[in-house]
């Protein structure tokens, strides 16, 4: 799950890292006490949207004006101008789509003299399952370029969970990210805090970029992106802080969907709805369908152990998709009962009126079962034998309409 | 032979007396699975009852711990259902009590958690399969975890993977050429995670009844591109098999989680492209379709 900036560095300063004054406001009529609030002489108008860019990206409306999604106003004027130009608009950035993301909150916070930016994130390092901080001297960029151009400004520091962040990765965080004096203090206490915040909230990615020395030489937290592990947050009771931080308008309202029948929902770009079991199957059926010439519109994973009502929800999903030429059921059933996956898929059948193609491939437990209660359906469902079969069959039944 | 489990492997279920652990013991009895035991805190002292398929009742000793329980049935290996909330203790309790072989079947646990048992698993003697993984599996002699037995034959084709369905494709085919296996692997899709390909290729390797190899990896992380360049330094020294590989999630879009919690290409690492280029240039044979994995490995043993 991912939260807002400005939720993000509310959850860092409540473990002590140093982050500006700021103000967020959901309606027009809270901005001008936002801006109020602050001293000046520089106010920071952010957009808040799951997504990154914001900076970069540009607003779809011509109402907001030519500038990106964060605008600095030198006055309070110059600040509700903003404000009121971003708010309820549509800002598209590299990771939002061409349809962008509507602004449904400004997050006005403090400026800051910047002297340097950097880049700090931290992350699961998958190789040596540690928690790792990435640094960068190069603050503020796109880091994925930076990796790309020049890896060796990129360093990599692994903590090992016996110990915690030590004295000794403090300094060597200080000395990549070349900190001296007053910065060089702040990063012996800021390391700690950041990794006690991630550890604790079990965030999944956290990326302070930039992460600032300013004129004053102390460093601070300027922009902040939280990602939380969805594993740790389905934990009844874990986070409940967190789960409270959720905006379901910044999901896909099938994602949520999907969610409150603890279904796996990957939304796509092609034609072919896609109902599995099992993550692995999924990424294979997407694979072989467009090993034959077309591409999938989304997936659903059923998962382990799912009932009929389950695998008709599934179904009902994939179908709102308005992008769905056909539909592909591929089940391997080891837990899952092929008998099961059918009666569930028939319900949805009947009760969607369904208009589009549908291959369906049963395997594993009662197989057979599953086959002949298709069949009998007297039902518009095509038959597979196995993965193959089944992407050519749905593949062909696309073509022919 | 086999690897990790075999006819004389003592199993006790963490986490027995749930639906799922319930039923995956039935499931691994009927199988003919020496299930020693099950521990459930508070039921120490009374039976697990079960109902294996042909209808016939089965009862196994309860325990309160895992440590009592290997000291009562001489139990080797574990495998836990326990949900996600108390999973990373229950693995640590078995690491604690020293069980060799640790099997973790449950899905969702946190990948800190998982942090915190990888490093204890560092420094201690067990070996942990999982989490979120379909099990292990010798043929006709032991089923840890919930593989459908029914499509296994015994024969001499190892398998390993990532994905639990895909583990069942690539057992369901070499059984349909007539080849069979010798033990299927599935190492599970979390990114953090108690034994990855290496460990189990190693085994392979060594293991003389495995003939050859299928190996099936998935987008994220680098576990295929390390298998690889295990493969090739092995091969330096002369231990080589055939192999047979697939790699699921070429067409899955950057940044985003493919269902699996370790199923991401993200930084610029882990797509299948250069999973597939490093296990080509380690001699495997890659198939293009899952749906080939079976027939492909019988024209590579053909020649």
């Amino acid at each position: 799950m991912n939260i807002h900036e400005h939720q993000a560095k509310e959850v860092l300063k409540s473990f002590g890292a140093p982050v500006a004054r700021g103000v967020a406001i959901t309606s027009l009529d809270q901005a001008q006490a936002a801006i109020d609030a602050l001293p000046g002489p520089l106010w920071v108008v952010k957009s808040q949207i799951h997504a990154g860019g914001r900076g970069k990206g540009k607003f779809i409306e011509k109402e907001a004006g030519e500038k990106g999604g964060v605008r600095l106003g030198f006055s309070k004027e110059q600040a509700l101008e903003h404000v009121k130009a971003m708010f309820g608009r549509h800002l598209v950035t590299a990771q939002t789509g061409p349809g962008g993301k509507q602004v449904n909150r400004i997050y006005v916070e403090d400026g800051a003299d910047i002297e340097k930016e950097l880049y700090l994130s931290m992350l699961v390092d998958r190789e040596t399952g540690r928690v790792a901080f990435v640094v960068s001297t190069e603050g503020g960029m796109d880091i994925e370029a930076v990796a790309h151009d020049t890896p060796e400004k990129i360093l990599t520091i692994s903590i090992d969970p016996a110990t915690g962040v030590t004295a000794a990765d403090a300094d060597k965080l200080s000395d990549a990210l070349k900190l001296d004096g007053a910065a060089k203090v702040d990063m012996s206490t800021l390391a700690p805090i950041l990794y006690k915040a991630f550890t604790s909230k079990d965030m999944s990615m956290l990326e302070v970029n930039p992460l600032i020395v300013m004129k004053d030489g102390h460093l601070r937290v300027l922009d902040a992106k939280v990602s939380f592990d969805d594993n740790a947050l389905a934990i009844k009771g874990r986070h409940d802080d967190i789960m409270a931080l959720r905006d379901t308008s910044e999901e896909d309202e099938k994602e949520i969907a999907a969610k409150e029948w603890d279904l796996a929902y990957i939304p796509l770009d092609g034609t072919i709805g896609c109902m599995v079991n099992g993550a692995g199957l999924a990424m294979a059926t997407m694979d072989i369908i467009k090993l034959y010439g077309e591409e999938p519109a989304n997936f659903c994973d059923v998962g382990g152990g799912a009932g009929k009502e389950k695998v008709a929800a599934a179904f009902k999903i994939i179908m709102q998709d308005p992008n769905v030429k056909g539909i592909l059921v591929n089940i391997f059933g080891g837990i899952m009962r092929c008998d099961i996956i059918a009666e569930g898929v028939l319900a949805a059948v009947r009760e969607t009126n369904l208009a589009v193609p549908l291959v369906v491939r049963l395997e594993g437990t009662n197989a057979e079962m599953g086959k002949k209660i298709i069949r009998e359906s007297g039902l518009n469902v095509i038959p597979a034998n196995d993965l193959d079969d089944a992407a050519q069959k749905i593949v062909a039944a696309i073509k022919g309409k | 032979m086999s690897i990790l489990i075999d006819k004389n492997t003592k199993v006790l279920t963490q986490g027995m007396t749930g639906k799922t652990g319930t039923f995956h013991t039935e499931q691994g009895i009927a199988y003919g699975t020496q299930f020693v035991g099950g521990i459930t805190p508070g039921k120490g002292g009374q039976k697990w009852t079960g109902t294996l398929p042909d209808g016939s009742k089965v009862e196994r000793p309860l325990f309160n711990t895992v440590a009592e329980a290997r000291d009562a049935t001489g139990a080797n290996a574990t495998v836990i259902y326990v949900p996600p909330s108390g999973c990373a203790a229950a693995i640590l309790e078995a690491i604690d009590a020293e069980i060799p072989l640790i099997v973790t079947i449950t899905e969702g646990v946190p990948v800190l958690d998982m942090v915190k048992v990888k490093d204890r698993l560092s420094k201690s003697k067990s070996r942990l399969i999982g989490p979120n993984c379909p099990g292990v599996l010798t043929p006709n002699q032991c089923k840890i975890g919930i593989m459908p037995g029914s499509i296994f034959s015994h024969g001499s084709i190892g398998v390993l993977s990532r994905s639990g369905t895909l583990t069942y494709e690539a057992v369901f085919q070499t059984t349909n050429e007539g080849l069979g296996q010798t033990t299927a692997v599935g190492i599970g899709g979390d990114p953090v995670k108690g034994t990855d390909f290496i460990d189990v290729l190693e085994m392979f390797l060594a293991d003389d009844e495995t003939k050859a190899i299928i190996m099936i990896g998935e987008i994220g992380g680098s576990g295929e591109e390390d298998a690889a360049q295990f493969l090739k330094d092995e091969a330096r020294r002369g231990r080589k098999k055939p192999m047979v590989g697939f790699i699921a999630g070429r067409t899955a879009p950057k940044g985003r989680t493919m269902g699996h919690a370790g199923a991401i290409v993200s930084g610029g690492k882990g797509d299948a492209e250069s999973k597939i280029e490093a296990m080509q240039s380690a001699g495997i044979v890659v198939s293009d379709s899952p749906a080939r994995l079976g027939v492909t490995m019988t024209k590579v043993l053909k020649g």
